[in-house]
């Protein structure tokens, strides 16, 4: 029987939780990196047993740490994170100019193909990526080029946060920065070009200018690469021509401000996101936790409530932090601030927590295994 | 021989107990600690002193023998308590809740 594996990061170590299929009993290890800052964790698509994992400090910095066997060892690994050559500088809250500095990793994604290829989004924002396991780190200093001078940070820094790998054409990689916008390359990270038509903002001078704005996070089907989704500071977006143009797809939610989104493992149409108050009120509206989700690709959405808390619940969920697994039914998983992680193994109708008291969740991965 | 104590997540980061002893050749400097510690504990580059500048990171300080030395210059010799091995040289991270 398959198993599956979740992985969580959070504001003071690692866990890792498992599980059969069934996904009714757990076992839950850790902490990993006791005391640490865990921003992602994730397994590598072409070795499960190969997992990367980001870990930094405000004291001690930035950590890269590395499983061969799943998650029961770890050895560090590179954490040299350099731009290349002289990065000029991106905008501050104010407006007025910043330079490029490093601060951590928020997230980072293994290639679909190579265990020892893995992409880091950084802060300030930059891509890097390594091709020896981690030992080592060059950044793609094309990125910049579009339009860097201009990106400013969001009220959680100047992050690259999202790395999403077209399955379909090896050399495209889609990114988001908050603040900047969605950006694309071709080129296998070589040229980049801002992905934004279609996206208003308010809050910065033009809503409809190139860059600058606050996107959360971009989800794809591997199944169906041109059509991504993306929860934005405010508005759920969708695009069906590989970004090149978004349109908006909130329809009925609550309210479309939120941080993650996901799309079911087996229905390329069937999205989740978790709505949240306001942009100012970081926690669920009326108290009331629910994932809703649309089986029409977005604009008709419904809540799932089933196992969740319906009153006092203020918690957040962040943009890493919740993801879905590949079983029939599909499995979803998400994290709290209050260190909740719930799941849920009937795509969603219900819920059930699989830990209640973690430190604060940053992020939920979760590796479906043979 | 020089005595060094990390703090609490340096020690678990390089998988060391107790006191770190480190034989350092030349001058017994900051600057000379460090490259000798950081060559026997590679995990620790970047983690006391930055990579590129080598300036040490805002959260950390170094004490011995009751002094901070902290702001003293990397290449000023230790005082020779440490030197000889008589007291250690403190690695700390800044005193902070959370």
């Amino acid at each position: 029987m398959s198993t599956v594996r979740v992985l969580v990061g959070t504001r003071k170590g690692a866990f890792v939780l498992t599980s059969d299929g069934k996904r009714v009993r757990w076992d839950v290890r850790g902490p990993y990196f006791g005391g640490w800052e865990l921003y992602h964790l994730k397994g590598s698509p072409a070795d499960p047993h190969r997992l990367y994992a980001s870990q930094s400090s405000g004291w001690f910095g930035q950590q890269i740490q590395r499983s061969n066997d799943g998650g029961q060892t770890w050895e560090p690994v590179g954490n040299t994170f350099v731009y290349d050559g002289v990065p000029g500088t991106h905008q501050w809250y104010d407006g007025t100019p910043r330079p490029w500095e490093f601060k951590r990793v928020w997230h980072l994604e293994p290639s679909l193909t190579d265990p020892d290829t893995v992409y880091a989004g950084v802060e300030d924002a930059a891509l890097f990526h390594s091709t020896d396991g981690g030992q080592t780190w060059q950044e793609f200093p094309g990125l910049r080029g579009a339009q860097g001078p201009l990106w400013q940070p969001g009220a959680g820094g100047m992050c690259l946060h999202t790395i999403v790998l077209d399955p379909s054409h090896p050399a495209r990689i889609f990114i988001a920065i908050s603040a900047a916008g969605t950006f694309r390359t071709d080129d296998a990270g070589k040229t980049w070009r801002p992905m934004n038509r279609g996206l208003r903002s308010e809050g910065i001078p033009n809503p409809h200018a190139e860059v600058g704005h606050c996107v959360h996070r971009i989800a794809m089907h591997s199944s169906r690469p041109s059509v991504l989704f993306m929860q934005k500071h405010w508005d759920v977006m969708r695009s069906d021509d590989a970004g090149e143009s978004w349109h908006e797809v909130s329809g009925n939610l609550p309210t479309d401000f939120g941080f993650p989104i996901d799309v079911h493992a087996h229905e390329p149409d069937t999205i989740y996101v978790v709505p949240i108050t306001s942009d100012s009120e970081h926690y669920p509206p009326e108290g009331k936790l629910r994932v809703y989700r649309s089986r029409t690709g977005g604009n008709e959405w419904e809540a799932l409530t089933k196992g969740l808390p319906q009153r006092d619940c203020y918690v957040n969920v962040l943009r890493d932090a919740m993801t879905v697994d590949a079983l029939d039914p599909c499995g979803l998983y998400f994290g709290t601030t209050g260190g909740q992680v719930y799941g849920s193994a009937d795509a969603g109708d219900s819920w059930a927590p699989i830990v209640r008291d973690l430190p604060p969740v940053l992020s939920v991965e979760v590796q479906t295994l043979p | 021989m020089i005595r060094v104590v990390l703090p609490t997540h340096l020690r678990t980061l390089a998988r060391v107990d107790g006191e770190v002893q480190l034989d350092v050749e030349g001058p017994a400097t900051l600057r000379a600690v460090l490259d000798t510690l950081e060559v026997r504990y590679p995990m620790l580059r970047g983690t006391i002193r930055d990579h590129g500048t080598q300036r040490r990171r805002a959260f950390v300080r170094f004490f011995a023998c009751e002094q901070d030395l902290s702001h003293a210059s990397p290449d000023a010799l230790l005082p020779d308590a440490v030197a000889i091995g008589a007291e250690p040289l403190l690695i700390v991270g800044a005193m902070a809740g959370g």
